[in-house]
C-alpha cells in the first residue's frame, strides 16, 4: 500500500504531524536517520514556556515520552537508522538504511521536518578534543550518561547555551562561565538569573581567543571586545577548563530540502535559508510541506504546532476530515501559533514568516 | 589561570529596584500580613502557567499572554503552588515575620543532592554569592511539583529580599 504521508524527522514537528494525521486514519511513515525517534526533546530537560495548550510547565523529555507513547496507540510505522537524501520528482524519497541498504519510499504527501544544526565559530584550537556543540554535551549527559568534562566554559548566551550551563552544574560538572560576544545576554533572563543565582558567571562583551593544551583542551583564552568587536589589549583570561562549549546558534537543517529544489529564502530573523511555504506549509513543490525548525528557528512548543498543521491538511485534503472540521482544527492551530509569536522574541519571526507567506510566491491551494 | 570568571558584573540579575517595581511584586506593606509570593518575572515571553495553576485566581496574566503576571497582594495566601510549575524558576514565596528575627523563604530547587532538613547552608543572592546562613526548615518534593522541589530557609530578616538561592 503507498504511504498517504511520509514524514522526514521524527522530532516534535514530525512526530505530532504523523499523531495529528493518524488520528484521522491517515497512513503515516515516519523517518530518522537517528537510532531513537523524539528528536532534541530528549536533551530538553528545563520546562516548557507557553500556555496549557503547549504543555507550559511540563519538561521537554515527558512531553517527548508523551508523543512516542501516543504514536504507538495510533500504529505509526516508524523507520530508524534511516538517511533520507532525496526527493524524486514523482516524490519518491530516497533513503539509505543503517549505512548501506538503498531503497526509496513512494509517498502521496511528504513532510520535510529536519529540524536544525548547530552553529560553529572558529579561533585558534578550535579542532581540539574538549571542544564540542551544546548538543553533544546534552547527547552526552541526557542520553549516554557521561559527563562531557570536569570543567566547562561555555561560548554563548543565548537560551541554548543559558540552559547547558544550568543541565552542566545539575549534573555536577564546573562551569567556569559564560561568555557572550554581544554586550548583552541573548537568551532570556530567566534563564540566566538561573544560573547566576547558582553563582556562574556571565561576561558580555568577551570572545574567547584560543582553547589551549598540548593534545586535549587544557584552557582557553578568554577576552574583552571593544565596541567594534576588537580584542581589548591586556584584556586576556587564562581559563582552567577541560570543554569549551560552543552554543552560538543554531540554522535549519537543510542539506535534505536544498537537494530538492524548492524554493528557498535568506531570513536573518530565522536563522538562515528557509523554504519558501504557504498558510499551511506547502512548499513550491506540491505535496511536499515543511514543519518545525527547517522553516526557521523557533521552539518545540511551535514546532509541534506546525506538525498538527500539516497533519490537518493532509487529514483534509484525503478527504478524512470535512472541510468544516479541517477549518475550526486549522483556525485554532495558527491562533496558537500567532500567540507564540509575540513580545520581544517572537515579534520577528512573526514578520519573516508573514513576509514567506505574502509573498505569494507558494500558491493556496486548498 | 582562573578557575572561574570574575562574578562581579550584574548581567542577567534583576535589581532589587526593579524587582519592585514588576506587577509580580505583592508591595512592602503586605509582607506584614503573611507569605506571599514574590514573581522576578522581568520579561514579555509568551508563558502563563502561573495564572492557570494558581488555586487562588491571585495571578494574572491575561491577554496577550506576553503580560508580566500580576499578583493580588489580598488574595495570594502564600500557599507555594505556583513556584514549581514557573519554567522560569522565578517565583518565590517569602514570609517576612516567620518569627522575631528570622524571615522564611521557599525556593525552587532542582540540585541533587536535596539539602537535609535541620541543615544550616549558605543563603545567596542573586548573584550566588553567600550573604548569610540559611536554616533549612522544610524539604518539599512531591510528584505534583514537576521534579522542581522547594525548599524553606529561615534567614535573618534583614535578607528577605535578598536569599534567592542556597549553597551547600
Amino acid at each position: 500500500m503507498n504511504n498517504e504521508l511520509v514524514i522526514i524527522g521524527a522530532g516534535p514537528g514530525g512526530l505530532c504531524a504523523a499523531i495529528e494525521s493518524a488520528k484521522y486514519g491517515v497512513k503515516v511513515l515516519l523517518i530518522d536517520e537517528n537510532d531513537r525517534p523524539g528528536g532534541q526533546l530528549f536533551l530538553q530537560t528545563h520546562k516548557f514556556f507557553g500556555s496549557r495548550h503547549h504543555l507550559a510547565g511540563v519538561r521537554g523529555f515527558q512531553i517527548g515520552k508523551d508523543l512516542l507513547d501516543e504514536a504507538e496507540k495510533h500504529g505509526i510505522e516508524l523507520l530508524l537508522n534511516a538517511v533520507a537524501w532525496g526527493v524524486f520528482p514523482d516524490n519518491r524519497v530516497a533513503i539509505t538504511i543503517s549505512d548501506d541498504k538503498q531503497d526509496s519510499i513512494s509517498a502521496e504527501n511528504i513532510l520535510i521536518a529536519t529540524g536544525a544544526i548547530e552553529k560553529g565559530i572558529f579561533f585558534k584550537g578550535w579542532t581540539k578534543p574538549g571542544v564540542m556543540g551544546a548538543g553533544a554535551a546534552q547527547k552526552l549527559m541526557h542520553i549516554h550518561r557521561v559527563l562531557p568534562g570536569k570543567r566547562v566554559l561555555v561560548v554563548g548566551s543565548g537560551n541554548v547555551g543559558l540552559i547547558v550551563a544550568y543541565q552542566l552544574s545539575q549534573a555536577g560538572v564546573e562551569v567556569a562561565g559564560v561568555i557572550e560576544a554581544l554586550p548583552q545576554i541573548s537568551g532570556y533572563q530567566v534563564h540566566a538569573g538561573k544560573i547566576r543565582r547558582i553563582g556562574i558567571p556571565i561576561l558580555t562583551s568577551h570572545t574567547i581567543v584560543e582553547a589551549c593544551g598540548e593534545s586535549d583542551v587544557e584552557s582557553a583564552i578568554v577576552a574583552k571586545l571593544d565596541s567594534a568587536g576588537r580584542v581589548v589589549d591586556g584584556s586576556r583570561m587564562d581559563v582552567s577548563c577541560d570543554v569549551v562549549l560552543l552554543a552560538v546558534g543554531l540554522r535549519p537543517f537543510d542539506e535534505l530540502i536544498r537537494s530538492t529544489g524548492i524554493e528557498m529564502t535568506y531570513a536573518p530573523g530565522l536563522g538562515g535559508f528557509v523554504p519558501l511555504h504557504n498558510s499551511v506549509l506547502e512548499t513550491s513543490r506540491k505535496n511536499i510541506y515543511v514543519a518545525g525548525d527547517i522553516t526557521g528557528i523557533e521552539e518545540a512548543n511551535t514546532a509541534m504546532d506546525e506538525g498538527r498543521l500539516v497533519g490537518v491538511v493532509v487529514a483534509e485534503k484525503l478527504g478524512r476530515l470535512s472541510s468544516q472540521e479541517a477549518k475550526r482544527l486549522k483556525t485554532e492551530i495558527q491562533l496558537r501559533l500567532a500567540n507564540l509569536r509575540i513580545g520581544r522574541y517572537g515579534e520577528e519571526r512573526a514578520k519573516e514568516k508573514k513576509k514567506i507567506v505574502e509573498s505569494g510566491i507558494v500558491k493556496e491551494r486548498t | 589561570m582562573v578557575e572561574k570568571l570574575p562574578n562581579d558584573s550584574d548581567d542577567g540579575v534583576l535589581s532589587l529596584d526593579r524587582i519592585r517595581e514588576l506587577p509580580g511584586y505583592p508591595g512592602k506593606e503586605r509582607f506584614a500580613k503573611g507569605p506571599v509570593v514574590v514573581i522576578e518575572c522581568d520579561e514579555d515571553i509568551p508563558c502563563n502557567p502561573c495564572e492557570d495553576i494558581c488555586p487562588c485566581g491571585a495571578i494574572t496574566v491575561g491577554e496577550p499572554i506576553t503580560n508580566l503576571p500580576k499578583i493580588d497582594p489580598d488574595i495570594c495566601d502564600g500557599c507555594i503552588v505556583c513556584i514549581s510549575i514557573c519554567p522560569g524558576l522565578c517565583m518565590f514565596v517569602v514570609h517576612r515575620d516567620y518569627n522575631e528575627t528570622e524571615s522564611l523563604i521557599y525556593i525552587p530547587f532542582e540540585m541533587y543532592p536535596l539539602p537535609e532538613k535541620g541543615s544550616v547552608v549558605d543563603g545567596c543572592n542573586r548573584k550566588g554569592e553567600p550573604v548569610c546562613k540559611a536554616r533549612v526548615e522544610k524539604v518539599i518534593k512531591s510528584k505534583k511539583l514537576h521534579k522542581t522541589s522547594v525548599i524553606a530557609v529561615a534567614v535573618p530578616k534583614e535578607f528577605f529580599e535578598d536569599v534567592r538561592s542556597i549553597r551547600m
